[in-house]
């Protein structure tokens, strides 16, 4: 078996989400190289969405931008926001990938601020971007983040874009779209998905070299565990082949 | 509909559709010749206090040279739609142009990394802010340019991101569910970027749209870029390839590499060395100063600027970069 770095281990793990005639709205970084994988893997029919309103382009290389020319390249249509944002409220994508500084116990993700003054931030992030509206519309949100203490809080100081909110039938009473939700958290020493009552966090699959042990202790809250936890499979010679050689030639991603 | 919770954020605009018909009503609808120069169209529509909004996709067809004219004329306390702001709010935050901001996404470069500057700017108390999503901001432009006050939407609903938003929460009165409403946002000043117009303003946009056609509508003024005139004969030969219509139009100014360092699709690609030195600039608040100065304060217009960075030889292999012609020639 060949040897890895932790980017392409997350990058393998999230691409074999994405079945073949999906459909996924991304960004750029290592979600857009996970759905580039999928592409030139397994499922050669994955449609990619970008929020500017590229719509299935036959992507040449890694996008610097969700609306740069990449994103539209070959591409079916070249749309807007308003017309993706609105496909994905209709309920016609299935997946997004998300990101954000922290993340709690039910998904809900902070890309806003860190300190309780909101008009005098300690710190002050991006905001929301479009991902509360991928979060809120599209059917499965995924993760894929590393494993770190300051990342996966007990509390977040803010709730940019919504997981399960506060848990158990919060989400479905807030009114956001039914049945779509935080669906798997992709990190370097394992995977979690959501235990489907409580709608905590639990672990279902470990990295090679790592514990149950290892994750909890990289992170603020405490994590369930799956009836039955798997070993992750790590990234086989022809992903990496084609992740190495054809998605990501110049280490944009693979190479952080 | 009765409101079932609101947003504590201030709303920063009038969203009164009956506002904005008074003004349209008294706005010129002659198609006459409204090319000057971008000098001239900053002063004439672009005021101290108003609230600005800007097209594109922050560094994809963003009118960056009008950015610049903005910051070099030195407009102060406007209002502005934090939109997909990349790079256009990273020079307007050099300029301290704005003190109260709509926010769907603002600081970032997307991929390459945060503005030290508007980062500086947005942590320092001066910016007034309401928290929104892009798609927010896209519902509300389009409320605006459908002529009414809101429309529903199922977005943002259950977060902090709508506690901080101007935004109500209301069922609805067909099916019980909660709806969040977008205010529409009517912005006093728009500019976009475009490919081609005429002298009247007939505008056509190549690849994606992003927000621009709703903007368009929605605007009080409008100032289009463009990349190149051409004849009113042309855009008549195919109207279905024109984005914006004459009449929603009051300035057109040619300028060449409109976007640049931005990426203009089937024009030329992103110059990232260059967007680089921005956010390495940055670092530090003195070394910044001196950027600004040569690269805004110290050119007489966005050909001085581009002149500093390569001048034709860069736009070109911008160019061929944009066509991938790099790639083929790497792989060659």
């Amino acid at each position: 078996m060949a040897d890895y770095n932790v980017m392409e281990m997350m990058i393998t793990v999230a691409a074999r989400e994405l079945e073949d005639g999906a459909t996924v709205g991304v960004g750029t970084g290592a979600p857009c190289a996970a759905a580039m994988l999928a592409q030139k893997t397994g499922s050669p029919n994955l449609v990619i969405m970008f929020e500017a309103g590229g719509v299935s382009p036959l992507l040449p290389e890694m996008p610097i931008s969700v609306g740069d020319s990449r994103t539209f390249y070959k591409a079916v249509m070249a749309s807007g926001m308003c017309d993706i944002m609105e496909t994905c409220c209709r309920g016609f994508v299935d997946y997004t990938f998300l990101g954000g500084a922290q993340i709690d116990m039910y998904g809900n993700l902070n890309s806003t601020r860190i300190g309780p003054d909101h008009q005098k931030p300690k710190v002050r992030f991006p905001g929301s971007g479009g991902a509360n509206d991928f979060a809120s519309f599209c059917w499965r949100m995924m993760v894929i983040t590393p494993q770190d203490k300051r990342r996966f809080v007990e509390k977040v100081d803010f709730i940019t874009t919504p997981g399960w909110l506060e848990g158990g039938d919060s989400r479905a009473k807030s009114g956001l779209p039914l049945g779509a939700g935080p669906y798997k958290i992709i990190t370097n020493m394992g995977v979690m998905d959501f235990e489907p009552e409580s709608k905590r966090m639990r672990v279902i699959s470990i990295n090679p070299g790592y514990s149950f042990k290892d994750i909890q202790d990289n992170c603020g809250f405490e994590l369930l565990k799956a009836p039955k936890i798997v070993e992750t499979r790590p990234p086989t010679d022809d992903e990496l082949r084609i992740l190495r050689e054809e998605v990501d030639p110049y280490r944009y991603i693979i190479g952080r | 509909m009765d409101v079932i919770e609101e947003g504590v954020g201030r709303l920063l605009t009038d969203p009164d559709p009956d506002n904005a018909r008074e003004f349209f009503r008294k706005k010129s609808r002659k198609m006459v010749d409204k090319v000057m120069s971008l000098k001239d169209a900053i002063e004439k529509f672009v005021h101290d206090g108003e609230y600005l909004a800007i097209g594109g996709f922050g560094a994809i067809r963003t009118p960056i040279a009008a950015c610049h004219e903005i910051v070099r004329q030195g407009r102060k306390n406007m209002g502005f739609a934090g939109h997909t702001s990349t790079h256009d709010f990273e020079v307007l935050s050099a300029g301290e142009v704005f003190n109260r901001v709509d926010i769907a996404y603002i600081i970032g470069l997307e991929a390459r990394g945060l503005s030290p500057c508007a980062r500086r700017y947005m942590e320092s108390g001066k910016v007034e802010i309401t928290e929104w999503t892009n798609y927010s901001l896209a519902a509300r432009l389009k409320a605006a340019a459908m002529g009414v006050p809101f429309v529903p939407t199922r977005n943002v609903l259950g977060t902090d991101t709508f506690h901080y938003s101007a935004g109500k929460v209301v069922e609805c009165p067909f099916t019980g569910k909660k709806l969040m409403l977008q205010p529409a946002l009517y912005p006093d000043i728009s500019v976009i970027h475009v490919h081609e117009a005429d002298i009247y303003g007939n505008a056509r946009i190549k690849g994606i749209t992003i927000s621009d056609l709703d903007l368009a509508r929605a605007s009080k003024r409008l100032i289009i870029t463009t990349e190149r005139l051409i004849s009113n004969e042309e855009i008549r030969r195919d109207p279905s390839l024109t984005s914006i219509p004459f009449y929603l139009v009051d300035a057109v100014c040619e300028v060449r590499y409109g976007a640049y360092p931005g990426n203009m699709p089937y024009e030329y690609f992103s110059d990232e060395e260059h967007l680089q030195e921005w956010l390495k600039a940055e670092r530090d608040p003195e070394v910044f100063k001196e950027f600004l100065k040569r690269n805004i304060y110290d050119c007489k217009n966005h050909a001085e600027y581009i002149e500093l960075h390569g001048g034709i030889e860069k736009m070109n292999e911008l160019r061929a970069k944009e066509f991938l012609i790099h790639k083929e020639a790497n792989n060659g």
